[in-house]
């Protein structure tokens, strides 16, 4: 199936000289979630922000459901709804107004059924009489939310959207976007928590100095990258690795009270039976012993500073 | 056309007006009120009359048109710096939606409002002064040409700004000296013959002119050239925001 959204060559300079985005390609799948990772100013909001309209490509080309967003830019941005990453709300217009209004902005005729089910959705029907700026910071996150919903879009990009939000906001979050996703949406996120594109995204990608590092589907990228870990509890500690065991890559911790065997994912073979039996030769015994996949973090920390 | 979207600007920024119902109106018909009796009442009993009208009647089109000039210009300006301030601009950007439509939008809910309170100030001056409208239909295309133009040159002035001050200076440099001394409160074969040559490079007298020419059918410049420098105003006007929005000036990075 065609990518929903194709981009080829992307690349930024602002006018201030400074390269934002060099060269970025990136297909995002139908109805998938893709996370988008990367530290404070590697490009995202630029990336975002060239696909929705908001800021002109210096050269490159993006397509929208096989709409150019230039050529062919009211089809595309018809498709799409933006929660930006900054709290920029009216003030001094209702709930339902602004959101109302959003409606109309991207060619809908006024539907209030939807725009009731969206408020309900966000756990802002409440609140829709009330002006915006009576908001607290969360709430306005789900103004924000509401309003990109508002036409029903076939795309979601959400910037960072639980930057500030507490947990439970975040929980109540994750899920809408989850409904969403199984309504068939496609979500573009972006965020600093990887725990949130552990938790949520079908890709990941993951962009460092106006470059895509690397784009992958979750679950491959962390059978790809990850390590996993088998530490033994042993019953006598340890002063250090006995030479018998040099071949494997072991390390000591807790005071050599524990017996750490790092191991790739990707082998076949992971050496564990054989490392047992040599222990049980040895008599060295162990209490417990349990395993540990590195995490997204851990993955998403090496892949940067690598290309650093 | 997305006729959803200027109809959403449309209703969204005459809300705005609707919200702020009493500085929009009352200040503007209140002032109005206060001109007439100052002007009207204290020093217009000293003229018996201008070109053939009590000199209350001469007052009223300028009063009119000096309201709604300033009146267009700072509402259309505030109506398209706002968003640009608080940074909501981002969806009128990433909607589908194009320069023209959000000009209409825009620059449509601000004329309007400008006709209302135009046609406002006309029944609140009916209170002081006896007056009558020889040609009523080329009162209302003056003023609602006058209304979109000044809005137009407002919308502009909202997207050059880029701070309150500058916001505020424009109106109160330009556009009010302009409309003071457009003729509003005097004729200009009144003035000295040099002003009067000066006066002619003020675009505003011959907004003025024509709009009184409608009302009692004497005018400073011939009507053709009042409507023909209200026209060219409009299109200049046009002409810079088709090119604000064309090269992305102020709005796009
Ligand atoms: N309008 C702008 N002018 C100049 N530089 C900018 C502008 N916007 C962003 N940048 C720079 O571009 C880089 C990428 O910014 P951004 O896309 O916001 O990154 P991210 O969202 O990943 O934090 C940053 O170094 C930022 O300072
Ligand atoms: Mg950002």
């Amino acid at each position: 199936m065609q990518p929903i959204i194709e981009i080829r060559g992307l690349k930024k300079t602002y006018a201030s000289g400074f390269q934002a985005l060099k060269g970025v390609d990136l297909d995002i799948r139908r109805g998938e979630i893709l996370a988008l990772l990367g530290p404070n100013g590697a490009g995202k909001t630029t990336l975002i922000s060239i696909v929705c309209g908001i800021v002109r490509a210096t050269a490159g080309s993006v397509t929208v459901d096989g709409h150019d967003i230039l050529r062919d830019w009211r089809a595309a941005r018809s498709l799409i709804g933006l929660v930006p990453q900054e709290l920029t709300t009216e003030a001094f217009e209702s709930v339902w107004a602004t959101v109302s209004f959003s409606r109309g902005l991207f060619g809908k005729p006024p539907n209030p059924v939807v725009i009731e089910r969206i408020l309900k959705d966000l756990s802002l029907w409440d609140k829709r009489d009330t002006k915006v700026m009576a908001l607290s910071g969360g709430m306005k996150r789900r103004v924000l939310i509401a309003k990109a919903l508002s036409h029903e879009p076939r795309i979601l990009f959400l910037d960072e959207p639980t930057a500030g939000v507490d947990v439970e906001l975040r929980r109540g979050m994750w899920e809408m976007i989850g409904r969403l996703r199984e309504s068939g949406v496609t979500i573009i996120l972006t965020t600093h928590y990887i725990e949130e594109a552990e938790e949520m995204a079908d890709s990941i990608g993951v962009i460092s100095g106006g470059r895509i590092v690397l784009v992958e589907q979750k679950a491959a990228l962390m059978e790809k990258l990850g390590k996993r870990l088998l530490t033994l509890q042993l019953q006598n500690p340890l002063d250090a690795i006995p030479a018998e065991l040099a071949d494997f890559p072991l390390t000591l911790s807790e005071g050599g009270r524990e017996l750490v065997y790092r191991f790739d994912t990707q082998n076949e073979r992971t050496g564990i039976a054989g490392l047992l039996r040599k222990l049980g030769d040895h008599g060295i015994n162990y209490t417990n012993l349990r395993t540990e996949e590195s995490s997204l973090e851990e993955i998403f920390v090496s892949l940067v500073r690598e290309r650093a | 056309m997305n006729l959803h979207a200027i109809k959403a600007i449309y209703i969204f920024e005459l809300a705005r007006t609707w919200r702020t119902l009493f500085q929009s109106i009352a200040g503007p018909v209140i002032s109005t009120s206060l001109y007439f009796i100052v002007f009207g009442a204290a020093i217009g009993g000293r003229f018996a009359s201008v070109e053939g009208v009590s000199y209350g009647a001469f007052l009223v089109p300028g009063l009119v048109m000096m309201s709604v000039l300033t009146e267009s210009v700072s509402n259309a300006s505030f109506g398209i710096y706002m968003p640009r301030y608080s940074g909501t601009i981002y969806e009128l950007l990433s909607a589908p939606v194009s320069a023209f439509e959000t000009v209409i939008g825009y620059v449509g809910a601000a004329a309007t409002k400008s006709v209302i309170l135009g046609t406002l100030i006309l029944l609140t001056a009916r209170l002081f002064v006896d007056f009558s409208i020889a040609h009523p239909f080329w009162m209302i295309a003056f003023l609602m040409l006058t209304s979109v133009t000044f809005s137009l040159l407002g919308f502009i002035l909202g997207i050059w700004a880029d701070g309150w001050e500058k916001l505020q200076i424009v109106p109160m440099l330009i556009v009010t000296p302009l409309a003071f001394l457009g003729g509003s409160f005097y004729s200009i074969s009144m003035l000295p013959p040099f002003w009067q040559k000066i006066t002619l490079f003020n675009p505003v007298v011959y907004l003025v002119s024509g709009f009184r020419w409608s009302f009692y059918g004497a005018a400073d410049v011939p009507v053709a050239l009042s409507l023909a420098i209200t026209g060219l105003l409009l299109m200049i006007c046009l002409a810079v925001v088709w090119w604000i929005f064309r090269t992305g000036y102020k709005l796009k990075n």
